[in-house]
């Protein structure tokens, strides 16, 4: 794994609330610009396409697992 | 010409005659037996048949049409195209007659986003691009055909039928006079996008069709916009679409405009409704058209380019979208490839496995230059929301931000590609430079004899169309096989006193590099024998 999952910010709570905080008063699609912004700027940050398809993995898994619980919520209603 | 008579119209496109050949006439002794045919007398069809002949070969060349083809169409040239070209005697020609340019501008709205140099540095014989109609590279390549006996071009041919057989191929062709049959060892298809041959044997042509359509008009008019590539998002003149602007020979200039998805092809080409859209362009209406085309993009390829005896090269090939001029170029670099590799194969000097390597390597190319012009295409033309989301984001970082202006893309131009092959011999030295195994040979200025500056594509080219050894020597004489021309460098015929050379080779005393025929760099040495220079030509050459 290149990509690094431990936690890396001294105050996370700050880096959750940095974001919260530039987000705040926008509304869905200036908040999803702002969004894409980030992701590329942050992407060129890092500079490391291994990094970065694994964040994307992540990101991704994520959403598949969200979906098949949902899934499975459903079947069982 | 001993091709027939030509007339050439005011446009510089020229109609062939067609003449009845002795083999329309050997019904019932045997139908003609030829090494190579090659279908297709586009730019890659006709530059292959230079090749082959001036390799030795004969050569029958048969196009369906009577004429070099209408438009424009493919207007960019590469600087290896252009190496390629002056190895078939031509590449002065074209460079002559064409607009020569290496920088590229994007715009976005009204403001210059960020520009681009593809040459940035000094000491090559030919520029990045040339920017020439077709038809006049085309009129150039027959014209050199015609010096070259070797070469049988028939116009008005048309291949209706095709038979594999275990040795050779049985084509049948129409002519003006009725049908009749030829045999070839190996058929070359380079009959274009809708290849017929590739129908022939079967084959899919499997890829992305793009939805957005395209406008492309060449327009004659004096103006004074300079040599540059100009590409635009959202122009002011076109409002959310894409436009590019590109000069050619004689005042004529290429214009692109992306248009709506479901614009309606037939009225959108008459050229009452290409004219305002134009105007609003160029804030004038002083030109006159030369050619206009709507066409969608398809990125596409054979999944194989060998099927029997029948290779296929250029447009038969694979399809990429215009934006990139990786079209035409690629077809070169197809013909340059495949060209040394057949006449080897032909003289059974490489088994005929050498062949496989053509396919290995230039379907390699082909999906490199896919994958770079779909994602330029993608870029142009939105899939989703997200991706117009994204695609504006870019734009506007790009503003501020030298990586923003990086990931714009409006287009990357053709450069060659480097062969992952198993004919390249693998470095175990230490390079900290110059072109790899794999990849083709970078050009540097050096000195003649009797001071002249000359250019190592120059010296390769003289070197004449064998392996060639370039050798940074060192007093001692070199020990070479047979069948390998030498390039030396520092002695007495060519001197490096700049160092230039030395430098884009990552060179000291004693290197050498192996360089193919077509060349492309096979192996370097830091210290070459014999023995490893002999081991690195049979892989080469498909022989181990």
């Amino acid at each position: 794994m290149a990509l690094v999952t431990r936690s890396n910010f001294e105050k996370p709570d700050d880096a959750f609330r940095a974001v919260i905080e530039a987000h705040r008063g926008l509304g869905d699609e200036a908040s999803a610009d702002l969004d894409a912004a980030l992701v590329l700027i942050l992407a060129n940050h890092i500079g490391d396409l291994d990094v970065l398809r694994e964040a994307i993995d992540l990101a991704k898994r994520r959403m598949l697992e969200a979906s098949q619980q949902q899934q499975q919520q459903q079947q069982q209603q | 010409m001993s091709q027939g008579n030509s007339q050439t119209d005011t446009r510089g496109r020229t109609r062939f005659g067609y003449h009845r050949h002795a083999d329309q006439d050997r019904a019932g002794s045997g139908i003609a037996t030829h090494p190579v045919v090659v279908v297709g007398a586009g730019p890659v069809g006709l530059s292959l048949a230079i090749d082959l002949a001036q390799r030795g070969q004969a050569v029958v060349l048969l196009d369906d049409a009577d004429r070099i083809g209408e438009g424009s169409r493919a207007i960019c040239f590469s600087k290896r195209s252009l190496e390629f070209w002056d190895r078939l005697g031509v590449g002065q020609r074209m460079v002559d007659k064409g607009v020569v340019w290496q920088v590229g501008k994007i715009f976005h709205g009204a403001s210059l986003l960020y520009q681009f140099d593809l040459l940035p540095e000094q000491g090559h014989k030919r520029p990045a691009f040339i920017n020439l109609q077709q038809f006049y590279a085309e009129a150039y390549l027959v014209d050199r055909v015609s010096e070259l006996p070797a070469i049988s071009l028939r116009w008005c041919n048309k291949v209706t039928g095709l038979e594999q057989r275990n040795d050779h191929v049985v084509l049948s062709v129409e002519t003006p006079d009725g049908p009749y049959r030829i045999a070839a060892s190996y058929v070359v298809a380079c009959d274009g996008a809708r290849s017929t041959l590739r129908q022939m044997v079967g084959a899919e042509f499997a890829g992305q069709v793009f939805e957005d359509q395209f406008l492309i008009a060449d327009v004659k008019m004096t103006a004074e916009f300079p040599t540059e590539r100009w590409f635009w998002f959202d122009p002011p003149f076109h409002a959310g679409r894409s436009a590019l602007l590109h000069k050619q020979p004689d005042d004529v200039w290429r214009i692109d405009l992306q248009l709506d998805r479901n614009a309606d092809p037939v009225a959108e080409k008459q050229p009452e409704n290409v004219r305002p859209r134009i105007a609003r362009m160029l804030g004038h209406d002083h030109f006159d058209f030369e050619w206009i085309s709507l066409y969608k993009f398809q990125c596409r390829r054979m999944a194989r380019f060998l099927h029997g005896r029948v290779v296929f090269a250029g447009d038969a090939a694979h399809q990429v979208s215009p934006f990139g001029a990786r079209g035409a170029n690629s077809g070169l670099e197809d013909a340059e490839n495949l060209g040394w590799k057949l006449d080897r194969v032909l003289r059974k000097t490489s088994p005929e496995t050498l062949l496989e390597s053509y396919h290995i390597e230039r379907s390699q190319a082909a999906d490199e230059n896919i994958r770079e012009s779909t994602r330029s295409t993608d870029f142009m033309a939105p899939n989703s929301s997200y991706e117009a989301r994204l695609r504006k984001t870019v734009l506007s970082l790009a503003k501020e931000t030298e990586f923003g202006k990086r990931m714009v893309n409006g287009g990357r131009l053709s450069v060659p590609s480097i062969y992952q092959t198993s004919l390249s011999t693998v470095d175990n030295e230490d390079w900290r430079g110059g072109p790899r195994p794999g990849a083709s040979m970078v050009d540097a200025p050096i000195t003649g004899s009797i001071g002249e500056t000359v250019y190592l594509t120059d010296a390769f080219a003289k070197a004449g169309r064998r392996f060639a050894l370039l050798v940074f020597v060192n007093g001692g004489a070199m020990d070479l096989p047979d069948d390998v021309a030498l390039i030396p460098v520092g002695g007495a015929e060519f001197s490096d006193a700049a160092g230039h050379l030395a430098s884009r080779y990552d060179a000291r005393a004693e290197t050498a590099y192996l360089v193919r025929p077509d060349g492309y760099v096979a192996a370097r040495f830091r210290h070459p024998t014999r023995g490893a220079i002999e081991a690195a030509l049979l892989r080469a050459a498909g022989n181990i």
